[in-house]
């Protein structure tokens, strides 16, 4: 992997850009791997990288039905916050936007990380008392959030309406830290790191089947052939269901679409990211000016990758009293992802009923900002077969032991 | 927007006036039962790639739950039967089995 470095871009100038490589070899399947993660998108990522760099183990194959960072990792609105209410996922998600800060650097790779800040807003007494647990909650945890005046956020947005009528601006949960990053740079960021050490990217390679011997996978069919394996992780999101059937056991997740859209590009007016929970909205801008917009989830099982209609206009609607200025914008594209939602709205990063298979799911319509924690955490379960302190909490038993993570009422944000 | 024929009204209620309720015939597991049996009562789904058989509220129409099956890859609609059902009835069950064999198979 030749290194990209301001003397690199020189040299090249001078070379007619002729002499880049590609970021990632394709691959075809080898007969035996030790570990098979099946989903190329950020999460399977990053689980191979962190398998490499904190565990040397660098026989690994990365399986991908589509393309990769095709599925959600480059759906999302690229949004990266830590501010949740729970201990265990204060401390996953901080433990990820952490790696975040750093990760350019680490990966030689812009994933052009950018901590503008998140703003969340309370529009609801309720809602205010709520984010000021959440920020005692954070101060506790060592998330760096404050609470700040609707003067305050004024100040900081001026394009921002805090006398709505109906819902008027009553305060702010700050974190300054949070962001965005180029999503598509994340996977491929991953993916040029991993394929540097000899694991293999195998994209349009899709699992068809499962090949067992007592409790434990042997081999793994796809649509490339057998590939036989010591060990295989599940990360595939929406299609999680979809991979347990074939595994043998079921999952207490269910699959609905997820949707985004965004404007035409426009001059800056927001400088940071703006989540309005009580209506189901939340904003930023993006580097090229377009405003990125999204909104709740669908309520039904859906694999089609495409959402309900009227959902973009109950999300666009929920956000003109606020920013009423989106009311003359047009909409550029508007598009779908499938999310597995557990019933705590917490991920689920576990051993399985069956003993050599791992799984990483269930993060619901939050799981861009966690790709590195994820990764981290799922790494150090796969590699030694028994979670660390991060995965723990997050285990396939929490559900029937009742020791849920409720995130689901808590969360700072819309389901 | 997804459109069913309410059982009940006969009406044909679009998505917006409707509002799901989740997969259908689930079998209610309570004291007695084993924890196995009442955690997969309670959380374990077949979340499908496929057909699915789930219930939804008639919430802006009549008021009524009733009972759809659907296709979650493709938003085929085969029909609806009323909640009173404890299975799916034949007739709807043929147009799925015919579907099926008519065109590619639906994973």
């Amino acid at each position: 992997m030749k290194k990209y470095s301001a003397f690199s871009l020189v040299k090249e100038s001078f070379n007619n850009h002729l002499g880049w490589e590609k970021a990632w070899k394709k691959s075809n399947p080898k007969k035996n791997y030790k570990i098979i993660i099946v989903g190329a998108g950020g999460h399977g990522l990053a689980t191979a990288y962190y398998l490499g760099k904190n565990f040397g183990i660098k026989d690994v194959a990365v399986l991908e039905k589509g393309w990769l960072g095709g599925g959600n990792t480059g759906r999302n609105t690229t949004i990266i916050r830590s501010n949740y209410l729970q201990e265990e996922s204060a401390a996953i998600y901080e433990k990820s936007r952490l790696l975040y800060e750093t990760l350019s650097q680490e990966l030689n790779y812009n994933v052009m990380f950018s901590p503008r800040g998140v703003m969340m807003l309370c529009q609801t007494e309720h809602e205010l008392r709520a984010m000021k647990r959440t920020c005692h909650a954070n101060r506790i945890y060592g998330v760096d959030t404050i609470m700040i005046s609707p003067a305050r956020m004024k100040e900081m947005i001026p394009i921002i309406n805090i006398k709505g009528p109906r819902y008027p601006i009553l305060g702010g949960l700050w974190q300054p830290r949070g962001g965005t990053a180029r999503h598509d740079a994340v996977a491929w960021g991953y993916a040029r790191a991993i394929s540097s050490w000899g694991v293999d990217i195998i994209e349009n390679c899709e699992v068809i089947g499962i090949k067992k011997n007592k409790n434990k996978i042997s081999s793994v069919q796809t649509t490339k052939g057998d590939i036989s394996c010591e060990k295989m992780c599940f990360v595939v999101a929406g299609n999680s269901s979809v991979m347990a059937e074939l595994c043998g056991f079921r999952l207490p997740v269910e699959s609905v679409a997820l949707q985004a859209l965004v404007s035409e590009p426009i001059k800056p007016v927001m400088n940071c990211v703006v989540m309005a929970n009580t209506v189901h909205g939340y904003m930023s801008q993006s580097d090229k000016g377009e405003m990125v917009i999204g909104g709740g989830a669908d309520g039904y099982n859906n694999y089609s990758q495409r959402g309900s209609f009227q959902h973009i206009e109950e999300t666009v609607r929920a956000l003109i009293e606020t920013f009423p200025f989106i009311s003359r914008l047009r909409q550029l594209r508007q598009w779908g992802g499938i999310v597995d939602m557990t019933g705590d709205r917490s991920p689920i990063i576990s051993k399985t009923p069956v003993d050599n298979i791992y799984l990483n799911c269930g993060w619901g319509t939050g799981g861009f900002k966690a790709i590195p924690g994820s990764g981290w955490a799922t790494a150090e379960l796969v590699a030694k077969g028994e979670p660390g302190e991060l995965a723990a909490p997050f285990s396939l038993e929490r559900f029937k032991e009742g020791r849920m993570i409720d995130e689901s009422v808590a969360a700072a944000v819309a389901h | 927007m997804l459109k069913f024929i309410c059982p009940y009204c006969q009406v044909e209620a679009d998505e917006t006036e409707l509002t799901p309720g989740g997969e259908a015939h689930l079998k209610r597991m309570g004291p007695g039962s084993s924890d196995q049996e009442f955690y997969n009562y309670l959380f374990e789904r077949k979340n499908p790639r496929g057909i699915h058989f789930e219930r939804w509220l008639h919430s802006y129409g009549c008021g009524k739950w009733f009972h759809v099956v659907r296709c979650t890859k493709t938003m085929e609609v085969f029909g609806t039967y009323s909640a009173q059902e404890n299975n799916p009835p034949k007739k709807i069950l043929d147009i799925v089995k015919k579907r099926i064999s008519f065109g590619k198979k639906i994973k």
